[in-house]
């Protein structure tokens, strides 16, 4: 159901943030991550996941495997 | 090409994009070019530019090569995203030991920068230019780069703003950019043609969507080119940046520089590519190398006569503070900076300035004089290697040298090259003798290096290595003394005392500049 952000890789540079069209992305010193229950994927707004489309390092953003793929309703 | 335009004060252009732009003519400094003229804001002063543009120039140490003697710039990060991936950069690492240009070891939010800036201009009344350059895109984080920029407007309204972008969104922000008074962008563009474009930029973010390759190259040239036609319309000063890829676009670069120039930059700095394994960039990983002095000054010859070229950049961190060439950035962190008790002192920051403008006019006096003095042209150029500490005076110490400016001279006037760093040779008193070989490499192609005052071993080693050290011009004018010593040496020559030899390249040191 949901991205989060691999903090081993999160340079900070909050690039994701104002991309995500659900405001699921939030800093907290100086790391993003993401609130699962607000993350819908992308599904219904754009192509492709925004945050790891914009995100530069690669594998950063990954399907937290944890929760269910997201479902559009 | 560009100079059939030379005197019509407007210049169509092919439509870009689908848009049709009229492009009112940047008439910069001197762009007839003509010998020695080998960047904007020379040693001439306001006598080669329209008074408007002068008054823009004068004192921005990185749009101006005279300014940057006297004047200093800091930039605050506070947009650290980026749309677009580069091979020269890699975005994981970001620590205070690092060396590339455009890191950043503190983030600040644009409060934050705010506080900094009138911090560090009360304390450096050389301060007059803010500039938002990175990590990342100043037109990535929009919100964050026009909150600070607002802020400083209302502020600090005699500093100069500007702000560095990859160009990917400048078309959709330049209404903005006129509305916060920004007069000076840099764009950095390394190439027009997408199949280079592919060779440097892997991917782009653009319109919600990522774009790979020579359709990513396409989107960003296109947008490059519509903004800098959009600011040069508006009036808005541009310098154009440009890494120097050996192999990639090396010779690309000469057709970069007829596009921007046809396009009203006002600035094009060529720079060279810095790129080391240990940076962990596509490039540095892959063994791709910069290119030598010699490499990088073929280029930029070739590109005279273009858009004014820019020799002077010293490709700083992103957070530095100081002149150029120098980084007071650690007196003013963020710690500290929150318990300074500021007072904005405008008066203080004009004296300084109009004294900095006496000293301009000497300058270009004594040069003048010098000129003069000059023999009949034989056609012999010849580079010196200068140690200077700032106000445009030999004026450093051999050993305390972290940089020397390199000039080239000639009989009808003197050309700023370009600056080498080095590592300094004296250490707590003493010379270094292992660092003295990376000097010699570092301005090996120069016949003479003109400071205040040298130690007895480099002298004999630098004499040793066929580079002459001369002190006798300590504390003159560089121009000035450049100029003397080049009398000097062709009377030599003339008399036989001396035979003239052509030097040999130069090597440039890797690492962005930290001051010691």
């Amino acid at each position: 159901m949901a991205y989060k952000i691999d903090d081993t890789f999160c340079t900070g540079c909050s690039a994701c943030e104002p991309e995500c069209p659900n405001q699921a992305i939030y800093e907290k010193s100086g790391m993003f991550y993401i609130k699962p229950e607000k993350c819908t994927e992308c599904i219904g707004s754009f192509d492709e996941p925004q945050c790891v489309s914009v995100c530069p390092v690669d594998d950063t953003c990954i399907i937290d495997k944890s929760y269910p793929r997201y479902v559009a309703a | 090409m560009a100079s059939m335009f030379e005197n019509s004060s407007i210049l169509r252009l092919k439509p870009l994009g689908g848009i049709k732009v009229e492009v009112a003519r940047q008439s910069g400094c001197g762009t007839s070019g003509g010998a020695g003229k080998s960047s904007c804001g020379s040693s001439d002063g306001p006598a080669d530019m329209p008074p408007e543009i002068w008054e823009k120039v004068k004192n921005h140490p990185c749009y101006s090569e005279e300014a940057h003697h006297h004047f200093a710039r800091m930039h605050v990060a506070v947009a650290p995203a980026c749309n677009i991936q580069c091979n020269y950069c890699n975005r994981k690492y970001d620590c205070s030991n690092e060396s590339r240009p455009g890191v950043v070891s503190q983030k600040l939010t644009p409060d934050q920068a705010v506080k900094k800036v009138l911090a560090v201009a009360s304390e450096i009344p050389q301060m007059t230019v803010l500039g938002i350059a990175g990590p990342g895109d100043a037109l990535a984080s929009p919100q964050k780069t026009f909150d600070t920029f607002r802020q400083l407007q209302e502020k600090a309204p005699d500093i100069k703003l500007c702000l560095s972008t990859n160009g990917l969104m400048l078309p959709d922000y330049v209404d903005e950019i006129c509305k916060y008074n920004i007069d000076h962008v840099t764009i950095t563009i390394n190439m027009t043609d997408p199949e280079v474009g592919a060779k440097i930029y892997p991917w782009i973010f653009y319109n919600h969507k990522r774009f790979y390759g020579r359709e990513a190259a396409q989107i960003l040239t296109e947008r490059q080119l519509l903004g800098l036609e959009m600011l040069t319309a508006r009036g808005v000063l541009t310098k154009i940046n440009s890494v120097l890829i050996p192999g990639v676009n090396d010779q690309h670069l000469i057709e970069v520089n007829k596009a921007v120039k046809a396009r009203g930059a006002f600035l094009h700095n060529i720079m060279p590519l810095i790129s080391e394994a240990e940076h962990g960039t596509v490039y540095g990983l892959a063994g791709q190398r910069g290119p030598s002095a010699h490499e990088l000054k073929e280029v930029q010859d070739a590109c005279m006569g273009g858009a004014n070229l820019m020799r002077h950049c010293r490709q700083c961190r992103a957070d530095a503070v100081g002149l150029l060439g120098e980084d007071r950035s650690d007196e003013f962190t963020l710690d500290k900076v929150e318990q300074m008790d500021v007072v904005y002192d405008l008066g203080k920051r004009r004296a300084y300035q109009q004294k900095v403008e006496a000293q301009r006019e000497a300058q270009v006096a004594a040069k003048k004089a010098a000129l003069l003095a000059q023999g009949v042209d034989d056609g012999m150029k010849v580079l010196v290697a200068v140690a200077t500490k700032g106000n445009g005076k030999v004026n450093e110490h051999f050993g305390h040298a972290h940089e020397f400016q390199i000039y080239e001279v000639s009989a009808t006037g003197t050309a700023f090259i370009g600056h080498r760093r080095v590592d300094h040779y004296c250490q707590g008193g003493w010379g270094e003798d292992d660092v003295l070989p990376s000097i010699v490499t570092a301005i090996n192609d120069c016949h003479a290096v003109l400071i205040a005052k040298i130690g007895a071993c480099p002298r004999d080693e630098l004499k040793e290595a066929g580079i002459e050290p001369v002190e006798k011009y300590a504390h003159e004018f560089i121009e000035n003394a450049a100029l003397g010593w080049f009398a000097d040496y062709r009377e030599r020559v003339a008399k036989g005392e001396i035979v003239h030899q052509v030097r040999g390249d130069a090597a440039i040191r890797q690492g962005a500049y930290l001051a010691a």
